[in-house]
């Protein structure tokens, strides 16, 4: 058994400042949208706005560490061992089966994770964001004349925001519930905070096993810093 | 370890940013508060008029007293002479219905219908001397009431049933004297009272607000602004600034909260933003009739019923009338929440001799607006709903004649002959009467502008943001938030939320189940 330093410093404060917006946009939102009653409606529209430019602010950094760093492309979908990961969580995983996916710094994710995050990055959160804008910018027909902007109700801002935000509450459920499909319910959690992730040696033996990362790939990355 | 900690550090210091932007400080002073302060400055008067010797009398008719007024003032008679007070009506443009002239002098409505054939009793609110019929002198500047509006003395009053005349034994030398800018009680004495008594009509015109708290009326109240009407409906060349939906029609001449408050009068850009489609009045104005009740519905069939002969009255719980003979039954209401409707600016009216349908009610003024024109805000108003007398055959609504001076003068409140009257008053406005009647539902809309809550008793955003039963429930044309919402989405939404539960429960007791099977084995 081995440990292997998966998830660098940005990229976990990322993931965890993007947890929490979420979480909280989806709060106040829906709290906005009238489906539920927390904070009150104008604090709950202030907190949402506030919120929602964090959000902005914090993707601008990942879009730049995305690029900077090449992590990017962890992302992009692959037909690699698709099948064999989805035969994994249908039949695999009662089993007791091994992870047909290791995971390593140049792969943190697995080829159905891929295509799902790549779908989130790509469509879903870009929905949200770009509705969230034009929600905030919404002005009312006609005014300041400003034509660009001219769109002629809420009404379908709205709604594209509001089927953003259902999409990425679903992804939030299913998501969760896999964190606990690592080695043990919690492993996967622990690395996610700690950076560090736990090998294994029955999964360095699996028959599925994929070939490395090519070399330039792996050059490619920085050394984490704390490594 | 390391990484965690400044993990840690940087979400505090997202924490911080979003209380510092929750927290708001307060720097310098606001223009409210310079407002105030110009507001509670009081003007003093340049003059004594108790000293002129044009104003020692005595004076045996209030003419004389105009003439005395004009002998210094000169000209200023033919101001008041050009103004709606003294014409009640003017030139207005009517959308579908072209330029005319329209006033209190013409146009129905559902209180007591219209002054003629009852001027004697109606223009005791003109600001002139002995309109009592037709007959009466436009052109005579001598007819003109400068005490009415200029009494500050605050002995003036006018005769009931007297056309306009001063109320008999007043010293009318004395009421000169003591002449100055118009106060709240001497445009409260006919706006507040119209409709045949206190704040029976506007419904936020009221004679509690001659002397009330901030409580009530911000502007008006004696602990807060302490302002007077002509503060805000200035006046030049005697032309008044401001109207009343109930007879004009054009978006012009109407004072604007934004005239002393700005356009951007809150501090939140957010409900800055609130005021490119919703009036000041909306929020602000969250009740009205605060003090005193104020006549929601006016039932004019039931009027007629007498006793041993005589006309009677009868009260509601609250010291209200709820019947009276003359008139028919009301309902009152106090503290009532306004209705809300768009607005542009313009209204038509319902002409006197138009035909319409008594199937459905009829709108005496329909205000006109919807969400997508430039000018159009949602306003609050209050809605009086009435039967009133019409012409079932001709299809017309009726004026009758109301007042009645001298017994079989058709006078609907001494002879109590609903035919009698209809065919009088109609004679008065030159329209045919086919002698049957009947009565007809119909609405009018008052633009609430009066009674503004001081600022923390505001609507809040909940009475509107809201599923159901919310402030702007049937206003429609937009989307709010909080409102409105797509059916279909939430619905498909929330069951493809409830099925990624689902299918974590039956995957995850799938995992469970073999685990325990596994364990079972060993």
């Amino acid at each position: 058994m081995s440990r292997e330093y998966i998830y660098p410093a940005f990229g976990r404060f990322w993931h965890w400042a993007q947890s929490f917006l979420i979480l909280f946009l989806a709060l106040t939102g829906f709290e906005i949208h009238g489906s539920l009653r927390f904070f009150g409606y104008e604090q709950a529209v202030r907190f949402h706005n506030f919120a929602a430019w964090s959000f902005l602010v914090l993707i601008a950094f990942a879009i730049f560490w995305h690029f900077t760093t090449d992590e990017w492309r962890q992302y992009v979908p692959t037909w690699e061992n698709l099948k064999a990961q989805a035969e994994y969580y249908l039949f695999g995983i009662f089993q007791d089966a091994p992870h047909p996916t290791q995971k390593s710094r140049q792969r943190k994710l697995n080829p159905l994770q891929k295509i799902v995050y790549a779908g989130l990055k790509l469509f879903v959160l870009p929905l949200v964001w770009i509705s969230g804008l034009l929600y905030m910018f919404y002005r009312y027909p006609q005014r300041y004349d400003v034509l660009a902007l001219d769109v002629t109700a809420l009404q379908p801002i709205a709604f594209a925001h509001t089927l953003g935000a259902f999409a990425l509450l679903c992804f939030l459920v299913a998501h969760l519930y896999l964190t606990t499909t690592g080695h043990t319910l919690t492993s996967n959690l622990k690395a996610m905070v700690t950076g560090w992730e736990e090998m294994h040696g029955d999964e360095t033996h699996s028959a599925a096993e994929p070939a490395l990362a090519p070399a330039e790939d792996a050059a490619a990355q920085p050394a984490g810093p704390a490594r | 370890m390391k990484k965690i900690f400044l993990a840690l550090i940087g979400l505090a210091v997202a924490a911080s940013l979003v209380v510092t932007a929750v927290r708001r400080t307060d720097a310098g002073p606001k223009p409210i508060e310079a407002l105030r302060q110009t507001y509670r400055a009081k003007a003093k008067p340049s003059v004594d008029h108790g000293l002129f010797t044009q104003l020692k009398g005595p004076f045996a008719r209030p003419q004389q007293v105009t003439a005395a007024c004009i002998s210094c003032h000169n000209g200023r008679h033919t101001e008041v002479m050009a103004s709606s007070h003294w014409n009640w009506e003017r030139i207005e443009y009517v959308e579908g219905k072209g330029i005319r002239a329209i006033g209190k002098k013409n146009v129905l409505n559902n209180f007591c219908i219209g002054v003629a054939g009852s001027q004697q009793s109606c223009d005791k609110c003109h600001a002139g001397y002995g309109w009592a019929d037709s007959s009466f002198d436009f052109k005579d500047p001598l007819n003109v009431d400068c005490l009415a509006c200029h009494d500050n003395g605050g002995t003036y009053a006018k005769k009931i049933g007297g056309a306009g005349m001063p109320a008999d034994g007043l010293d009318l030398a004395l009421v000169a004297q003591k002449v100055g800018r118009p106060q709240r009680t001497n445009c409260g004495t006919c706006h507040a009272f119209g409709g045949g008594g206190n704040n029976v009509k506007h419904g936020d015109l009221d004679m509690a607000q001659f002397d009330t708290t901030r409580d009530v009326d911000v502007h008006l109240g004696t602990d807060g602004a302490d302002m007077s009407c002509v503060d805000c409906h200035t006046a030049e060349k005697h032309q008044m600034l401001g109207k009343a939906y109930s007879l004009s029609s054009m978006n012009r001449n109407r004072v604007a909260c934004e005239r002393c408050h700005g356009a951007v009068p809150h501090e939140d850009e957010l409900l800055n933003q609130h005021g490119y489609k919703v009036s000041c009045q909306t929020c602000h104005i969250p009740e009205y009739a605060k003090v005193n009740a104020t006549k929601m519905r006016w039932d004019w069939s039931t009027a007629g019923k007498l006793k041993d002969g005589k006309p009677y009255e009868e009260e509601d719980g609250q010291g209200n009338h709820a019947y009276m003979s003359i008139k028919g039954t009301f309902t009152w209401a106090k503290n009532v929440r306004p209705e809300y409707v768009w607005f542009n600016g313009t209204a038509s009216h319902h002409l006197l001799g138009e035909k319409f349908d008594p199937g459905k009610p009829l709108v005496l003024n329909t205000l006109y607006g919807q969400y997508d024109e430039p000018d159009a805000k949602i306003v609050p108003v209050k809605v009086h709903r009435a039967k009133q007398i019409y012409d079932t055959k001709n299809l017309t609504l009726i004026q009758p004649k109301l007042f009645s001076a001298a017994p079989g003068d058709g006078g609907y409140w001494g002879d109590f002959d609903w035919k009698a009257a209809a065919a009088a008053g109609m004679k008065e406005v030159g329209l045919p009467f086919s002698g049957s009647y009947g009565f007809a539902e119909t609405e009018m809309n008052w633009p609430l502008n009066h009674m503004v809550a001081p600022k923390g008793k505001s609507v809040t955003c909940e009475e509107c943001h809201v599923r159901e039963g919310g402030r702007l429930a049937s206003v429609g044309g937009f989307y709010m938030p909080g409102r409105d919402r797509s059916r279909l989405l939430d619905g498909l939404g929330t069951l493809l939320l409830l099925g990624s539960f689902a299918g974590v429960v039956v995957h995850g007791g799938a995992r469970f189940w073999f685990w325990r099977r596994r364990q079972g084995g060993k």
